[in-house]
C-alpha cells in the first residue's frame, strides 16, 4: 500500500476508514525519514519511540470515536519550535544540548488535534539563511537535485514534504523562510498574517516579522493544518484575538470576478527570464477561471531587502542577547571572568551568519546610527506597507514569483551575503507589512520547480487558500514527485 | 563608506562576541558591504512618515494583568543550565 504520496486530507480519510492504523502510517514515514537522512539531511532529530506511542494513542482515540481532526497524521516540526523533552537546537551549536522544558503553542495545538510528531526538521541556524547552508547540523539537499539547495530557512521542512517523507511540516517565515523553500522544492507553503499563529515557544529571530506556518503538498492540507494551529494565545502578546474561520469551507469557491494584481516590481531585471514563463502561464490559468488580472505598482517594494536587513538584524541582535552561557545553551571552557564567559560562549556557539546579523543589528542600533539606519528603515517599512494597502484598494490578491531563480547549487552563494539576501526580494515585503502569503508549485525549468506567490490583505488566509486550491484542482504541478522519491 | 577593524572590534564588544583573528577581516569586508547596501535607504523620501511600530495597523502591544499565573519550575528549567548549585546559576567570581 503506497501511503507516502497521500495528502493529509487523504490520509485522514484512510485512518478514519481503518484502511491502515496510525502506527502503520507512522512506521512507514519513519522508515522513509531515516533512510533519506544520508542523502537529504532533512532532519536534526527523529523521535521514533515517542512517535509510535503518539500513534498508538491516536489509534485508540480513533477506535473510541473521540479522535481530533488530525488524529494520526504524521508530521515534523521545524527545529525552531520548542518540543517538551526533545532536543530543540534551532540549527545552532548554541542550542545543540537544549532539551526544551515545554511545548510551543503550535506544537501543543497540533498535538491536541491528534498529530503524531516524527521529529525535528533541519533549518538554517536561528532561521538566518535562504539555503539551509548555515545549519550547524549540515546543509539539507534538494530532493529534485541533491547538488542543489532546498532554500531556507525551513529547508528541512520543505525537503521532507517534497520527498514525500511526511505529508506536512511546520515552518516559520521571517523574510520568506516558508515560501522560498516551498518554491524551490515544489511544495505548498503558507505564511499566515502576523499574529494569526502564536509565536510562544517559537525561538525568536525578528519578533515583528516572525510568523509560524506550514508546508504541505496541497492548499487543502495547508487549510486543515492552519485551522488547527491558528488562534488567540494569551502567552504571545502579539497574538491577535480574532475567531479562526473554517478554512476548508471556502476552498472550492469559484474565482469568477476575483481581482488579481500583478505586481510590476516583481517582474524586474532580477527575475530569471526562464522563471517568468511558468508564472505567466499560472496567471493565464487564473484568467481562464474568471479572475480579472490587472497590473499594480508598489513603488517602494524594491527597497524591501535593505529595509529588512536593518530591521531584522536589529531585532535579532536584541533577541539573541539572551544566549549568555549562563542559563542554557553553549558555555565555553574555563572562563577567566564574566566578560570572557559571555564573549567566548557566544563567539563559539554562534555560526558565521548569525554573528554577522547580530553585529549588523548592533551597529544599526548603536549610538549615532539609530536614526540614520533603524528609524529610517522603519519609515521606509511604513511606505512599503502603504504601497500594499493602496494595491488592495484595487485588487483582492497580489501575484508574482516567489523566488527570482530556481534552486541554486550548494555553495554557489555562501561567500557573498548580499547575493544570498537577494533571494528573498519577492517575499520580504509581505513580512514587513505583516501580510499573509503563500507559494504553490506552478511549473518546472530544467527539472527544477518554480513557485507562484500569492499575497493577500491581513487575515485573508481563507481567500489565499481558496485561490491556491482552485489552481490545484486544474493543475498537477503539486502532485509531481522527484523520481528518486516517488 | 567602509568599516574599519576598530569598528568591527567595537561592535563585537558591544554584542559580546569574541572574534578570532581570522574572523575580523571577514567581518570588516562583509559588514562594510551590508552597510553600503542598506545605505540605499537614504534615497527614499520619508518626510512626514511615521516609523512603523507594529506590523498590523492600529494594533498595539497588549498588556496582561499583573497577576502570578506561572508556577515555580526552577528545577526543571535549570536542567539546561551549564552550572548550578543550590538552585543558583554559577558564574565566574564578579566581586573580589
Amino acid at each position: 500500500m503506497t501511503l507516502h504520496t497521500r495528502t493529509v486530507a487523504e490520509l485522514g480519510q484512510g485512518l478514519r476508514r481503518r484502511e491502515y492504523s496510525a502506527v502503520e502510517l507512522a512506521q512507514a514515514c519513519l522508515g522513509r525519514l531515516e533512510s533519506a537522512q544520508v542523502e537529504l539531511n532533512a532532519m536534526i532529530t527523529i523521535t521514533a519511540e515517542q512517535a509510535l506511542a503518539e500513534a498508538a494513542a491516536a489509534d485508540a482515540a480513533l477506535a473510541a470515536g473521540r479522535a481530533g481532526p488530525l488524529a494520526g497524521i504524521p508530521l515534523v516540526h521545524k527545529d525552531i519550535f520548542c518540543t517538551e523533552g526533545v532536543l530543540t537546537s534551532c540549527g545552532s551549536k548554541m542550542l545543540a544540548n537544549f532539551v526544551s522544558p515545554y511545548d510551543a503553542t503550535v506544537v501543543a495545538r497540533l498535538k491536541a488535534a491528534g498529530t503524531v510528531m516524527l521529529g525535528k526538521a533541519n533549518m538554517d541556524e536561528f532561521a538566518m539563511g535562504s539555503s539551509n547552508e548555515t545549519s550547524f547540523f549540515g546543509p539539507v539537499r534538494n530532493p529534485w537535485d541533491p547538488r542543489r539547495v532546498p532554500g531556507g530557512s525551513s529547508g528541512g521542512s520543505a525537503a521532507a514534504v517534497a520527498a514525500r517523507l511526511v505529508p506536512a511540516a511546520t515552518a516559520t517565515d521571517t523574510g520568506g523562510s516558508i515560501r522560498q523553500p516551498a518554491a524551490l522544492c515544489g511544495v505548498t507553503g503558507l505564511k499566515p498574517t502576523y499574529g494569526r499563529v502564536s509565536r510562544y515557544g517559537m525561538i525568536a529571530f525578528a519578533s515583528s516579522l516572525d510568523q509560524g506556518g506550514v508546508i504541505t503538498q496541497t492548499a487543502e492540507d495547508a487549510a486543515l493544518m492552519l485551522g488547527a494551529m491558528a488562534g488567540f494565545d494569551p502567552r504571545d502578546s502579539t497574538s491577535v484575538d480574532m475567531p479562526v474561520p473554517d478554512y476548508c469551507a471556502t476552498l472550492a469557491r469559484p474565482l469568477e470576478g476575483l481581482r488579481i494584481g500583478i505586481v510590476r516590481e516583481f517582474f524586474d531585471e532580477g527575475l530569471d527570464p526562464v522563471c517568468e514563463q511558468p508564472i505567466r502561464a499560472a496567471l493565464a490559468e487564473y484568467e481562464r477561471q474568471g479572475a480579472l488580472l490587472r497590473e499594480v505598482s508598489c513603488p517602494n517594494l524594491p527597497l524591501s531587502v535593505p529595509t529588512y536587513y536593518v530591521v531584522a538584524p536589529a531585532e535579532c541582535s536584541s533577541n539573541l542577547a539572551r544566549f549568555d552561557g549562563v542559563r542554557f545553551g553553549h558555555r565555553c571552557e574555563r572562563p577567566r571572568d564574566l566578560m570572557d564567559l559571555y564573549t567566548r560562549s557566544r563567539g563559539e556557539g554562534f555560526g558565521a551568519e548569525v554573528k554577522r546579523r547580530i553585529m549588523t543589528g548592533t551597529y544599526v542600533l548603536s549610538a549615532g546610527y539609530y536614526d540614520a539606519y533603524y528609524l529610517k528603515a522603519q519609515r521606509v517599512r511604513q511606505l512599503i506597507s502603504q504601497d500594499f494597502a493602496r494595491a488592495f484598494e484595487q485588487v483582492d490578491l497580489l501575484a508574482g514569483p516567489t523566488s527570482p531563480t530556481p534552486a541554486f547549487a550548494l555553495g554557489a552563494k555562501v561567500s557573498d551575503p548580499i547575493t544570498m539576501y537577494l533571494n528573498d526580494i519577492y517575499t520580504i515585503g509581505a513580512n514587513l507589512a505583516g501580510l499573509p502569503g503563500l507559494s504553490i508549485p506552478c511549473g518546472f525549468v530544467g527539472g527544477l520547480p518554480v513557485g507562484l506567490q500569492l499575497i493577500g490583505p491581513h487575515f485573508s488566509e481563507a481567500l489565499l487558500l481558496n485561490a491556491a486550491h482552485r489552481y490545484q484542482l486544474e493543475t498537477d504541478w503539486h502532485r509531481r514527485v522527484p523520481s528518486a522519491w516517488a | 563608506m567602509s568599516l574599519t577593524r576598530a569598528d568591527i572590534e567595537r561592535i563585537a564588544h558591544l554584542a559580546r562576541l569574541n572574534l578570532t583573528e581570522a574572523e575580523i577581516p571577514v567581518y570588516v569586508d562583509s559588514l562594510s558591504r551590508i552597510v553600503d547596501f542598506v545605505s540605499e535607504l537614504e534615497r527614499a523620501d520619508t518626510g512626514g512618515i511615521t516609523p512603523m511600530a507594529h506590523p498590523l495597523p492600529g494594533l498595539r502591544q497588549r498588556l496582561r494583568a499583573d497577576v502570578v499565573d506561572e508556577s515555580n519550575r526552577r528545577d526543571l528549567y535549570q536542567r539546561n543550565a551549564p552550572a548550578t548549585q543550590a538552585g543558583l546559576y554559577l558564574v565566574p567570581k564578579v566581586i573580589e
